[in-house]
């Protein structure tokens, strides 16, 4: 409390209020959301409801995702299945929450390790200037040039199968946008006088990034993050839907779709089922993304 | 304004060059020896030593790499291990479908993005309004494949009126084109919308009010076509999200395009195919890039008197 009176005191004096206005914590933009987008909340509610189903998968069904029923062959919605069975008699809702732990985790882990290359490579760029920001600056824009499911498919190609090796891939496919979008904020926050400030009275350089450049860059980040986590499961469930992605007899959604696209017209639950699952999980992303992006980010434009 | 425009061309031949070399470097450090894969595991020693030289995989990396970039210039992408076609001519034949299914869903998303971006910014906060653009966000958040299906499932097979697959008729393009351009449509509409409530507000819009226009003619005449600049450079960003989608809608429309070429040369462990396709497909995109960036600053006089 003292240390924040003393600051009031010296932004009174140094005549700054009108500059800072309403002090930004946490605490009171996502206060600001919840009053004023009801929908973020609502997509954020749905995103914990998908991961908590995931996580208690073996407790919401009676049944295993990979267990047959040969006499119960794509048998259509009931009571006993609620999204029908497959050509092999298994239960389609159970697979699906077996499906979201491999979709959600798809959808996190790869968007973390494309965040922490983008975002140090982002930084390094747009500090250091020069020969450095040259070289990873045109290493961003060849990566972004390919067409992303193409680049995913060549990646996957020469890493072979593999939960880890997808992983890497959509790392690799997603990093430079982020690397494009964290330069040019950091770009942003070096001009500011507070950080032209500790240059002067002598602060290390790698302190000013610490202490000063990447804190600031964490609302940036953590908007991108959320938009970027529907953008991974929506490549990774095309790539799946091609057959090039989680290989049976793993289940992600996107796989889901494509092992039911030869009972479209029989059994169109199959397909139909983990389609809405995705389209819901990445609506709900892009909604709660769209929401901290307008409290806490409004640099950073659509 | 000739220099700007030099200096773009330049910095796009670059990235060109840095797209060829990173695509080479991927599919070179493929595990296994890719004459073995092709020949099968009984192939004698001496017969793969023969193929080797001939495909040119015995000469040093960096020979390699120049000759490949030599024959990409001169339109040249080796023979396909699978389909035992030289990749150019596959690749020609593959093209204009991509580009029939790609040009059709663009006109899609123009003509529909626009008529809804249109009617919401007309009337804003009304239901309509809403409507549209919840609408829209849901086009953006849907998953190429599932679009297409559902048509599929829809106009093919509940109501017969669109063929299923294949490319036979000019009708065979009206469901593809409709699945790849939902998501543009979607965003264009978001954008047109955004685009419009500002430009409405302008001087100028007053003024021709002010003449005595209609809102009709407001809107055709001055409003959107200072919409359309922001359109194009969304288009241009977008072409490389299409041509993924493009790929994915292919596959399930069963169109012998660039992209299914690509899933074809995957599952036949095709490399000069993948590398042809991803090679040329990415070399499509920034040529489309350059291309939107030169017509904008052809079309906005304000950026051709900043660049002179």
């Amino acid at each position: 409390m003292n240390r924040k009176k003393k600051i009031d005191q010296i932004v009174r004096t140094a005549g700054l209020e009108s500059q800072i206005g309403e002090a930004q914590t946490f605490g009171t933009m996502m206060r600001r959301m919840v009053r004023e987008n009801k929908l973020a909340v609502i997509s954020f509610g749905v995103i914990i409801l998908f991961v908590l189903a995931a996580v208690f998968a073996p407790l919401l069904t009676p049944y295993t995702y990979d267990e047959m029923d040969l006499a119960n062959r794509l048998a259509p919605p009931s009571a006993a299945h609620l999204l029908g069975t497959d050509e092999g008699g298994r239960d389609v809702f159970t697979r699906l929450l077996y499906g979201a732990r491999v979709s959600l985790l798809i959808g996190i882990v790869p968007t973390l390790l494309s965040m922490a290359i983008g975002a140090a490579l982002g930084i390094l760029a747009g500090f250091a200037g020069g020969k450095t920001d040259t070289v990873i600056m045109r290493i961003a824009d060849v990566m972004l040039a390919f067409p992303s499911i193409l680049l995913a498919m060549v990646l996957m190609y020469m890493l072979g199968d593999g939960l880890i090796n997808i992983f890497l891939t959509l790392s690799i496919v997603n990093w430079a946008s982020v690397a494009r979008v964290v330069r040019a904020e950091t770009l942003r926050l070096k001009e500011l006088e507070y950080v032209e400030a500790a240059r002067v009275t002598g602060v290390s350089r790698s302190k000013i990034l610490l202490r000063h450049i990447l804190p600031n860059c964490i609302p940036t980040l953590i908007v991108l993050f959320t938009l970027n986590v529907p953008s991974s499961i929506l490549t990774e469930s095309g790539l799946s839907f091609l057959g090039l992605g989680v290989q049976p007899p793993a289940a992600s959604w996107g796989l889901m779709v494509n092992q039911g696209r030869q009972y479209l017209y029989t059994a169109p639950w199959l397909s139909f089922a983990p389609c809405v699952a995705i389209m819901l999980t990445v609506l709900a992303f892009n909604f709660l993304g769209d929401g901290l992006r307008d409290v806490m980010d409004p640099h950073l434009q659509k | 304004m000739a220099r700007t425009l030099l200096k773009r061309i330049l910095q796009a031949i670059g990235v060109m060059l840095g797209v060829a070399l990173i695509l080479f470097i991927m599919l070179r450090i493929v595990p296994g020896n890719p004459v073995e894969t092709l020949m099968g595991e009984h192939a004698n020693q001496a017969t793969v030593d023969r193929m080797t030289a001939e495909l040119g995989l015995d000469q040093p990396i960096l020979v390699q790499f120049f000759r490949y970039i030599g024959d990409a210039f001169r339109g040249e992408f080796g023979t396909s291990y699978s389909l035992g076609k030289p990749v150019s001519q596959l690749m020609a034949a593959a093209f204009g479908n991509t580009l029939k299914l790609t040009v059709a869903a663009v006109l899609f998303a123009w003509c529909l993005g626009i008529f809804c971006g249109v009617f919401a910014a007309l009337r804003k906060d009304g239901i309509p309004d809403r409507l549209f653009m919840g609408f829209s966000l849901l086009g953006v958040s849907v998953p190429v494949f599932m679009v297409a299906m559902l048509l599929q499932y829809l106009f093919g097979y509940v109501l017969h009126w669109l063929p299923i697959s294949g490319t036979d008729s000019w009708k065979g393009y009206i469901l593809p084109a409709i699945a790849l351009g939902w998501n543009s449509a979607g965003s264009i509409a978001r954008l047109v919308r955004s685009t419009l409530l500002d430009v409405l507000q302008e001087d100028y819009i007053d003024t021709a009010r002010a003449k005595g226009l209609g809102q009709m003619g407001v809107i055709w005449r001055h409003a959107l076509r200072n919409t359309m600049l922001p359109v194009l450079t969304m288009m241009a960003m977008q072409f490389s999200g299409l041509l993924s989608g493009a790929v994915i809608t292919e596959t399930v429309f069963s169109i012998n395009g660039i992209g299914r070429l690509a899933v074809q040369a995957i599952s036949g462990r095709d490399i000069p195919l993948l590398q042809g396709t991803t090679l040329f497909a990415t070399m499509v995109v920034i040529f489309g890039n350059l291309l939107a960036d030169c017509l904008y600053s052809v079309l906005d006089p304000r950026i051709r008197k900043e660049a002179e």
